[in-house]
């Protein structure tokens, strides 16, 4: 195998020997070494992001490693995103682990590992290498989950999330077995030619097909697989929460999305009324379980849930539409859960971190940037006009009503009515309750840019929708063939 | 006599399998059952994926068994070092007493 072959696999060949050099580099400079391992993990992130850029071709999609991994212009879209993710996760992570004193640099490479298993998984074009990209990006985050090991919360996250993670991959696992031993093979491109419309009688692969989509609905968090979701995101610290709405989420369902499309496009019929439930469940679970919640990342748990169930409507929908209606959203997502976390990481008052929503009452008279950064999160997760969040659902309303899945769309425009209840009474708490005590002074200027950057991209989408949309388009054109 | 055919071991692994998972649901003492229990839930994918690969004359199976086993052990390193942590913490293990966080 020559240099020209490998070349498309650069960035995470270059990601992973970063990650062992960062480990090296952490080990031989002490426990010190933190900041800086961190902001040379940024860096890194950032120049994979360029580099996954330069090496993906501009159509088609090239197979190496024995056709065991893809590149493709959807794998680069979902990659570019999932970097970006990453890197503003670690961003925000710096300064509180300092202050919390939990700065140690093995957090930037485990987020590093996190993001190389991502990156695999995201690349995987065979049952193997998903497996073993799902779990290295599962066994990092297990880890940050419990990064604060003095705490109760945290440590019991962690094991939280090891257990039902452990399951869900056995369960994956499992459908991988059934898929490989009835369709006889476990390369995507195979088991897409082998497996025809004619073979949805094959109860075999169709077991398998659906051991599959539990794995993979666990792991991004959809209804009835979410147990596990409101839990890790109250426990572990509240940066690792914010990279964890944000990255793996937004990988998981490009895997999602890969998987179905990709091998098993032609039992389009089977999968769809699977994902339509489970679409209608998070939705449902996502607006009514938040309504009761008092902690402020517990309702951004089941809000995350929700909106999981929104951008499934795109994929259940089973047309190029739907698929660029799950990338648009899950970017805009993204983009508002980081900025709605960047505004929880401010909300601490006497040196401690608060996190309860009666903590937020009359932020716009004490912190009135930071309460309107909120207000845009907020409105736009509601989904009311003309903010990004409103797009991203019309797109795959659109889609869900081309494909003639009315109920669906029909259900979720009710449930994002009943969702709109918690978002606004946010804002009503931020605006017209009596002020409580003022927050202590931003504690970093970057989560002020991260705030800022969220709040423009979220309040000006509507004016720029193109690039996003356009190259959503041309991610799911190279997604087929 | 009796032939042992691919059914036979397919239906030994669902077996494990449906053991396993039961184990994470049903077991109120101990996470270290729990940990079993998810070893359990691999083994069975193991017999499987062994099983098919000699039915279909193909090695990717076996192959796929050994990736499996070398995350399991992974996993396994993992999962006791986090319960380690959280012993430390609680002072105990057993599954009725992680219960800080619900709702």
């Amino acid at each position: 195998m020559n240099w020209v072959q490998i070349q498309p696999a650069l960035p995470e060949i270059v990601l992973a020997c970063a990650a062992m050099a960062l480990l090296m580099l952490g080990v031989f400079r002490g426990e010190r070494s933190a900041r800086l391992v961190s902001w040379l993990g940024v860096i890194v992130l950032a120049a994979v992001a360029i580099l996954v850029a330069s090496v993906t071709p501009t159509s088609g999609r090239l197979l190496l490693f024995a056709d065991m991994f893809a590149v493709s212009l959807y794998g680069a879209f979902v990659k570019i995103l999932v970097l970006g993710a990453s890197a503003l996760g670690l961003v925000m992570a710096i300064g509180y682990n300092q202050r919390e004193g939990i700065a140690r640099f093995e957090f930037p490479v485990l987020i590093i590992t996190a993001t190389l298993g991502m990156m695999m998984m995201i690349s995987a074009n065979d049952l193997i290498a998903l497996y073993v990209g799902l779990e290295l990006q599962s066994l990092s985050l297990y880890v940050v989950a419990s990064f604060r090991r003095d705490s109760i919360k945290s440590t019991e996250a962690g094991l939280k999330y090891f257990v039902l993670g452990a399951l869900a991959s056995g369960m994956l696992l499992y459908g991988a077995s059934l898929v490989y031993g009835f369709a006889g093979s476990t390369n995507f491109a195979q088991l897409a030619s082998v497996l025809t419309a004619k073979d949805a009688g094959n109860a075999g692969v169709i077991v398998g097909l659906v051991f599959l989509m539990v794995g993979l609905a666990f792991k991004i968090s959809a209804f009835p697989f979410h147990m596990w979701t409101p839990d890790v995101y109250e426990g572990a610290p509240t940066p690792v929460t914010a990279f964890f709405s944000a990255a793996p989420k937004l990988a998981a369902m490009g895997l999602f999305v890969s998987v179905l499309v990709g091998p098993f496009g032609k039992l389009v019929g089977q999968w769809q009324q699977v994902l339509v439930l489970i679409s209608i469940g998070s939705m449902a679970l996502g607006a009514f379980a938040a309504i009761s919640q008092s902690n402020i990342k517990r309702l951004l748990a089941y809000s995350s849930i929700g909106h999981v169930g929104y951008a499934l409507i795109g994929l259940a929908a089973g047309t190029e539409a739907g698929y660029r209606g799950v990338l648009i959203y899950m970017a805009i997502y993204v983009a508002m859960t980081l900025g709605a976390f960047a505004v929880v990481l401010c909300m601490r008052r006497g040196g401690q971190m608060v996190e309860t929503i009666p903590d937020l009452a009359g932020l716009s008279k004490t912190r009135p940037g930071m309460a309107l950064v909120l207000l845009i999160m907020m409105f736009s997760m509601a989904g009311i006009p003309p903010f990004a969040g409103f797009w991203g659902k019309l797109y795959v309303f659109m889609a869900a009503i081309d494909a003639k899945l009315y109920t669906l769309a029909i259900l979720g425009v009710l449930t994002s009515v009943v969702a709109a209840y918690y978002y606004i009474r946010i804002v009503k708490i931020m605006y017209f309750d009596e002020p409580a005590d003022a927050f202590d002074r931003m504690p970093d200027r970057e989560l002020g840019l991260i705030q800022a950057a969220a709040a423009a991209f979220t309040l000006l989408f509507f004016l720029f929708p193109g690039p996003l949309v356009r190259a959503a388009e041309q991610a799911v054109k190279s997604l087929a063939g | 006599m009796w032939e042992i055919g691919l059914g036979h071991y397919l239906t030994v692994a669902a077996i494990l399998f449906t053991i396993g998972i039961f184990g994470i649901f049903l077991n109120r003492k101990n996470v270290i059952v729990i940990l079993m229990s998810v070893e359990l839930m691999l083994l069975a994918v193991n017999i499987n994926l062994v099983a098919f690969s000699w039915a279909l004359k193909d090695l990717v199976g076996q192959i796929f068994t050994m990736f499996v086993l070398t995350v399991a052990a992974a996993e396994a390193a993992i999962g006791l070092a986090i319960l380690v942590v959280y012993f430390r913490n609680r002072g105990s293990i057993a599954v009725e007493d992680i219960n800080v966080m619900k709702g």
